[in-house]
């Protein structure tokens, strides 16, 4: 028994609410925005050190016993993701700050990222099915509230499309979830990895497990259900956009990790095959919209799409390398995809526009900008040593070892695609002749490139440093591959 | 055009109080038979809502001065407090707490920590359906 | 009974899926209410419809009375989701009407801010 796991859950509630007594005083909005992050954060480093002495960390509500109650569980993956997940909110909110402007300001914007953090974390340590559910709910109204904020003309009408699609796949969801409980009468993930092996109705229980790849696939944006994505995140402020960037489809990937090694592991060659051949289809239909676009959001948002799908490439081989290399990626994932979508958003402030073609020349003017962006473009991509070269290479690896030695292929091809891509947007952006930029004063501009740069310093330390970070990605490797372990910890606390 | 709305007024004035006892009647009632915050709150919200059409916005306004994003603020600070006070003695999250009390007038009675919990979940429905129908109401 | 709760959900998802490929807004929305009720009455079937007693302890009531209170539990929260989900949609179709002055679907495409 151990409450830990629920202060980065409850701590942003807790601050979101206070946030909500005072909206106009700007100061103190972001002050206290600012705490609550950096003490969620401060707690999740705490959940950190004890997960890995002692770990994994289980409690189940209300003095339950396991399987009845709702259990909250932090194994190393979620608590790795919720550590990078805070992070990631605390450099976005510094970003924001300067950026986001005085009338978004006042209206909750920052409760609104704070009831997004609670969901995120939420979803990220529970351990039953149907708080996931409700978790995932609470990040979406957070999320509703955020992507319409400000309500512009084309913010209303995305997020109407946003809006729908995920209702839709909200009710998909409550009737997967039905059908679940028929067949097995539990919700709780440890009880459910107990009780799916014994059931021998393995055809019904492998649709169940499909229309839940769909429900999460709504989230993760996995191909063909990742149409709604590219408008809607199109949509709000650069802030906003690197959240959900990072945050969003994050939790249906982690939602597709967790039940796909944990319970759904009974028809292993149809399901997994199923999931191995839509993340490569995922990554080449995000391929194709990264190089299709002129416009730098979109390329960083086809991008997100990309990255979903070489997770899922990793988890669909189920074996050691394959696993730890999605769980290296996804972390990696969340810090690169928030500093590039800052960048990126450095980039439209300094230009007035998003469009690559009216861009040029800036290398003259912004050189340590310029250089941290290809930093940025570089680990992205995967190259040695950054952050995203180790995880790669053991999903490929994993590729290699598995059945999937094609999809490995493709993943190694398509990282070029992704490296043009990026360094697309540096060529148009920083080289060339000089186009007409916007002139912002040193101060504004110095605070809103620090706090990028920090992150991308961040990647940089994660790649350089993979070495004394990959204990903890074997370690919440293991707990996936070895469903034992967890269930253990939850059943028998 | 404005309508002949004497009969809703005046039958609003007596309404709204039924209503209301009615709200608190199936919060309290909430522990052991069908009731609870959720329901209660959402009682109330349609007492506050009837007197919005019998009368008007400003009037009702004046009427019950609240900002209904702050009480939604208290709601959630009241039931989040209630679940961490179980932090506090080192049980889980959430873990409720109940005795028995006699109290003067009522007797015997059981008290719970899980009945603030529920008042929190009061404020939030409240607050939350107030805004709401108070966000489309406003623009006209 | 369960043969005709799943004729009612199955008619409950049909007219969903009809109005939300209207090009109305305030039909979709109303269609987005018909599938969560859809979902709702799902779980409700799903989880077993035996069960006479409230599940709540009380005298004379042996186990095999009680009616599975998960479901229910499961069902209240689902509805109280798509009670906030709804109401947030209907406040931001008033908003987008109020914006955009329309209401069809057709004509919220919006492709032209892409380039």
């Amino acid at each position: 028994m151990s409450n830990l796991a629920l202060f980065p859950i409850v701590i942003p509630l807790i601050f979101a609410a206070v946030l909500m007594l005072f909206p106009k005083n700007v100061s103190m909005q972001r002050i206290v925005a600012i705490a609550g992050v950096s003490a969620t954060l401060v707690s999740a480093l705490f959940l950190f050190s004890k997960v890995s002495t002692d770990g994994i960390q289980a409690v189940t509500l209300g003095s339950w016993p396991a399987p009845f109650g709702i259990s909250m569980v932090s194994d190393m993956l979620s608590v790795l993701l919720v550590l990078s997940s805070t992070l990631v909110t605390l450099f976005v909110l510094f970003y924001s700050i300067p950026t986001i402007g005085v009338k978004r300001e006042q209206s909750y914007y920052y409760p609104a990222v704070l009831f997004l953090m609670t969901g995120v974390n939420g979803a990220f340590t529970t351990g039953d099915i149907f708080n996931l559910f409700v978790f995932i709910e609470v990040l979406l109204m957070a999320s509703y509230a955020l992507i319409v904020h400000g309500g512009e003309k084309p913010q209303l009408r995305e997020s109407i499309k946003y809006l729908l699609v995920n209702i839709i796949s909200s009710a998909l969801f409550v009737s997967a979830v039905a059908y679940l409980y028929s067949v097995t009468g539990t919700l709780n993930m440890a009880d459910l990895a107990v009780k799916i092996p014994e059931i021998e109705a393995v055809g019904i229980l492998t649709v169940i497990a499909v229309l839940f790849l769909v429900v999460f696939g709504f989230k993760a944006a996995i191909f063909p259900l990742y149409f709604w994505l590219p408008g809607s995140y199109f949509a709000p402020p650069m802030a906003i956009l690197a959240l959900f960037g990072a945050l969003l489809t994050k939790v249906g990937v982690y939602a597709i990790m967790r039940t796909y090694t944990l319970f759904f592991t009974m028809n292993i060659g149809f399901t997994h095959e199923l999931l191995a051949i839509i993340a490569i289809l995922t990554i080449l239909a995000g391929c194709i919209g990264a190089l299709a676009y002129f416009d730098v959001k979109k390329i960083i948002i086809y991008n997100i799409i990309i990255a979903v799908g070489v997770i899922l490439f990793g988890i669909s081989q189920m074996n050691a390398a394959g696993v730890e290399g999605s769980i290296f990626y996804l972390v990696h994932d969340m810090l690169i995809k928030a500093a590039l979508f800052l960048l990126v958003g450095i980039l439209t402030v300094i230009f007035g526009t998003s469009d690559l073609r009216k861009m040029g020349g800036l290398i003259k003017s912004y050189p340590l900008f310029g250089w941290t962006f290809l930093i940025a473009a570089f680990g992205l991509a995967g190259i040695p040593p950054l952050s995203g070269f180790p995880g790669k290479l053991l999903i490929v690896q994993g590729g290699f070892e598995g059945t999937h030695f094609w999809g490995s292929l493709v993943i190694l091809a398509t990282s070029l695609l992704v490296l043009l891509s990026v360094v697309r947007i540096f060529i148009y952006a920083f080289w060339g002749e000089p186009a007409k930029i916007v002139t912002i004063d040193r101060k504004h501009y110095l605070s809103i490139f620090v706090p990028t740069a920090i992150l991308v310093a961040l990647t940089v330390v994660l790649g350089a440093g993979a070495e004394l970070f990959m204990p903890f990605v074997s370690d919440a490797g293991e707990v996936l591959l070895n469903p034992s372990l967890y269930i253990d910890a939850v059943l028998k606390e | 055009m404005r309508t002949n709305d004497v009969m809703l007024q005046t039958a609003t004035k007596v309404v709204t109080f039924i209503i209301l006892m009615f709200a608190v009647h199936i919060f309290f009632a909430g522990h052991y038979t069908p009731g609870g915050g959720f329901v209660g709150g959402l009682l109330t919200a349609s007492a506050i809502v009837l007197l919005m059409l019998a009368f008007d916005l400003p009037t009702v306004k004046k009427i019950v001065p609240i900002n209904y994003v702050v009480l939604t603020a208290v709601g959630l600070l009241i039931a989040i407090a209630t679940a961490s006070a179980s932090i506090v003695f080192d049980v889980p999250f959430f873990t409720h707490a109940y005795d028995y009390f006699d109290l003067p007038l009522f007797g015997k009675t059981s008290l719970h920590s899980a009945m603030l919990f529920d008042l929190g979940v009061y404020l939030v429905v409240v607050g939350v359906t107030m805004t709401i129908i108070q966000t489309i109401g406003e623009d006209e | 009974m369960e043969i005709v709760m799943s004729v009612a959900i199955g008619l409950l998802f049909m007219a969903a899926v009809y109005l939300m490929l209207s090009k109305s807004l305030i039909r979709i929305i109303i269609g987005t209410g018909l599938l969560s009720h859809g979902a709702h009455l799902l779980l409700l079937t799903m989880g077993g419809l035996g069960g006479t007693a409230p599940p709540v302890v009380a005298d004379g009531v042996s186990v095999s009375d009680y009616a599975d209170p998960l479901p229910q539990a499961l069902i209240l929260t689902a509805i109280v989701i798509s009670f906030a989900v709804t109401s947030f949609f209907l406040v931001l179709a008033y908003r987008a009407y109020q914006e955009l002055g329309t209401d069809n679907m057709e004509l919220l495409r919006g492709t032209e801010d892409y380039e």
